[in-house]
């Protein structure tokens, strides 16, 4: 669906599919360790995943303005 | 936990102090940004002006209800880690929004659009797949605000009130004021709903674990529960539950900004640009949504029995907090579900009378009678939800919510596919539309109600999320026929 968009600078859009790769990949993270304050990887991992995604949002927003 | 507990008189007070305080607030925002309250999208949208820190209250009180506040710890403290599946939905939900919806808010605003069927509408013409794409809305939301329902009632019932009367007093002063200020209402409620909630999370993620001896302990006390109880439970997946785990947290995330409610939420920002930055802030929410989930493995820790894993929230607040928080975070919760109520009722209200009334029954309606036929089927709608919850069994709300969310991903195609290509049509998406919801009733009725389906290719078994098959199908069945029917025919606007 991204590729539709006119904007020279289309192969930004792209960076919007990382999240769907990190977390829909279940056996990347579907592991107890390493655990972290008493987090097993499965669940920080996915907290992680918040701001991270916040993250590639704001870049792709700044990357075509 | 039925009956026993006694009425605490401070938890009470303090809970009936914030319902006041929302239901004054909510009488008094009709005055707020003042608008001309006879028309539609003054009503139905708050008048399209919402800004960055207004959508994002909006549209969090919006997306995370109540139910979501007592199901998804439920969920958790049932079945462990599978339940989490709420935590990729809600992150991967917002690449989608900041993609799409920018796009969707500028034709709407544009062309003066209230609601997905006014979209289907202005692209394609004609009134029946608008009318279906309408019905399809309705239908998958009026389960969903009777959820709404069932979770104010599960935390009337920890503070130890029981039978249907508070409810039914609530209810009424809820449609009172959405009837008298629209979208703003919600909107403005919403504010003070998320800082409540907001104040419970970090509370009870803070306080509950120090009690409790630490997450580590929380986790391994989850651990060994789950090993003891043994099936397809645990605090990690089992390689089973993999692709049932992504599944749902695809087919939730495409699904989710195709209800009305959340559709109302952002087209009632103020520009595109709005609902970009809200894409990137939103993802705030899903923080306190995970931690919202962990309270499931903390009333396990903490040793709380229920019969009913949906009184696990409240079990665990009134075992472990002073009475006055335990009314502050029971307001807390009761007022999430008025947020969504509201807006919920209004956009099914906007559709039927956009969609339904006006096209089918009275093409010369005034836009005035527009405003106050949807002001009346908003009333009706809250009203059937509330007969609903009262009169049949909680089980029917849950089964058909979740029927719903198969339903609403079936107009999908035409919403999300029409921003980008030309190539569909009418025909094509409305026999895709028709295949999805057939072949998604069909699949959900055969597996007793359950979301997910065992798909065999070739010797390997799937489980997938059925509304993401069905709308394979749709999505296979709308190309292929738009192929071969004639273009659509208001194509150069």
């Amino acid at each position: 669906m991204e590729t539709a968009h006119p904007a020279g600078r289309s192969w930004l859009w792209l960076i919007l599919l990382i999240p769907y790769i990190a977390l829909l990949w279940l056996p990347f993270y579907n592991d107890t360790r390493p655990s972290f304050a008493g987090f097993p990887f499965f669940y920080w991992y996915q907290f992680l995943w918040v701001p991270l995604t916040s993250l590639l949002i704001y870049v792709v927003y700044r990357g075509l303005k | 936990m039925s009956g026993s507990i006694p009425v605490n008189p401070v938890a009470m007070a303090v809970f009936i102090f914030f319902f006041l305080l929302v239901t004054v607030v909510g009488f008094f925002a009709a005055r707020w940004k003042a608008g001309d309250l006879t028309q539609l999208h003054e009503w139905g949208l708050g008048g399209r002006q919402f800004g960055v820190v207004i959508s994002w209250f909006l549209v969090g009180g919006d997306f995370y209800t109540a139910y979501t506040v007592i199901a998804v710890p439920a969920l958790v403290y049932s079945v462990g880690a599978y339940g989490f599946f709420a935590l990729p939905y809600t992150i991967i939900v917002y690449p989608f929004v900041f993609a799409v919806m920018p796009k969707l808010w500028q034709i709407a605003n544009a062309k003066n659009h209230i609601t997905a069927a006014d979209y289907v509408q202005g692209e394609y013409g004609g009134k029946w797949f608008p009318a279906a794409v309408a019905l399809t809305g309705i239908v998958a939301t009026m389960p969903y605000i009777a959820l709404q329902l069932v979770g104010m009632q599960v935390v009337i019932r920890g503070l130890g009130v029981n039978g249907e009367l508070p409810l039914v007093i609530a209810f009424v002063i809820l449609a009172l004021y959405t009837y008298t200020s629209g979208l703003r209402a919600p909107a403005m409620i919403a504010f003070v709903k998320d800082i409540m909630i907001c104040i419970v999370v970090i509370a009870a993620v803070w306080l509950i674990p120090a009690k409790l001896g630490g997450y580590g302990q929380v986790f391994d006390a989850a651990d060994h529960f789950f090993k003891a109880k043994g099936g397809a439970t645990g605090i990690l997946l089992k390689p089973t539950q993999f692709t049932a785990y992504a599944s749902l947290a695809l087919g939730s995330a495409l699904a989710a900004f195709m209800y009305p409610h959340t559709m109302t939420a952002v087209l009632s920002s103020s520009s595109a640009a709005t609902v970009r930055k809200n894409a990137i802030f939103l993802p705030a929410y899903t923080l306190l949504l995970g931690l919202i989930a962990l309270l499931g493995y903390m009333a396990i820790a903490a040793g709380i029995h229920v019969k009913s894993a949906s009184d696990v929230v409240p079990a665990l607040f009134g075992t472990l907090f002073p009475s006055w928080f335990v009314g502050f975070a029971a307001a807390a919760i009761a007022i999430s579900a008025l947020v969504p109520a509201a807006i919920m009722s209004s956009g099914a209200a906007n559709l039927f009378t956009r969609n339904l009334w006006r096209p089918i029954v009275s093409p010369d309606m005034s836009s005035s009678s527009e405003a106050s036929t949807a002001k009346i089927v908003s009333l009706v709608v809250k009203f059937g939800a509330l007969l609903f919850i009262v009169f049949l069994p909680t089980q029917y709300a849950i089964d058909l919510q979740l029927l719903g969310g198969v339903w609403i991903l079936q107009i999908f195609p035409a919403i999300v596919f029409s921003l980008y290509t030309r190539r569909l049509n009418t025909p094509g998406l409305f026999l895709g539309w028709l295949v999805g919801i057939t072949l998604g009733s069909g699949l959900a009725i055969s597996q007793g109600l359950k979301p997910v389906f065992a798909l065999h290719l070739g010797d390997a078994t799937y489980p997938l999320y059925i509304g993401l098959i069905a709308l394979a199908a749709n999505i296979v069945v709308t190309f292929s026929i738009s192929a071969v029917t004639p273009k659509r025919v208001n194509d150069i606007v």
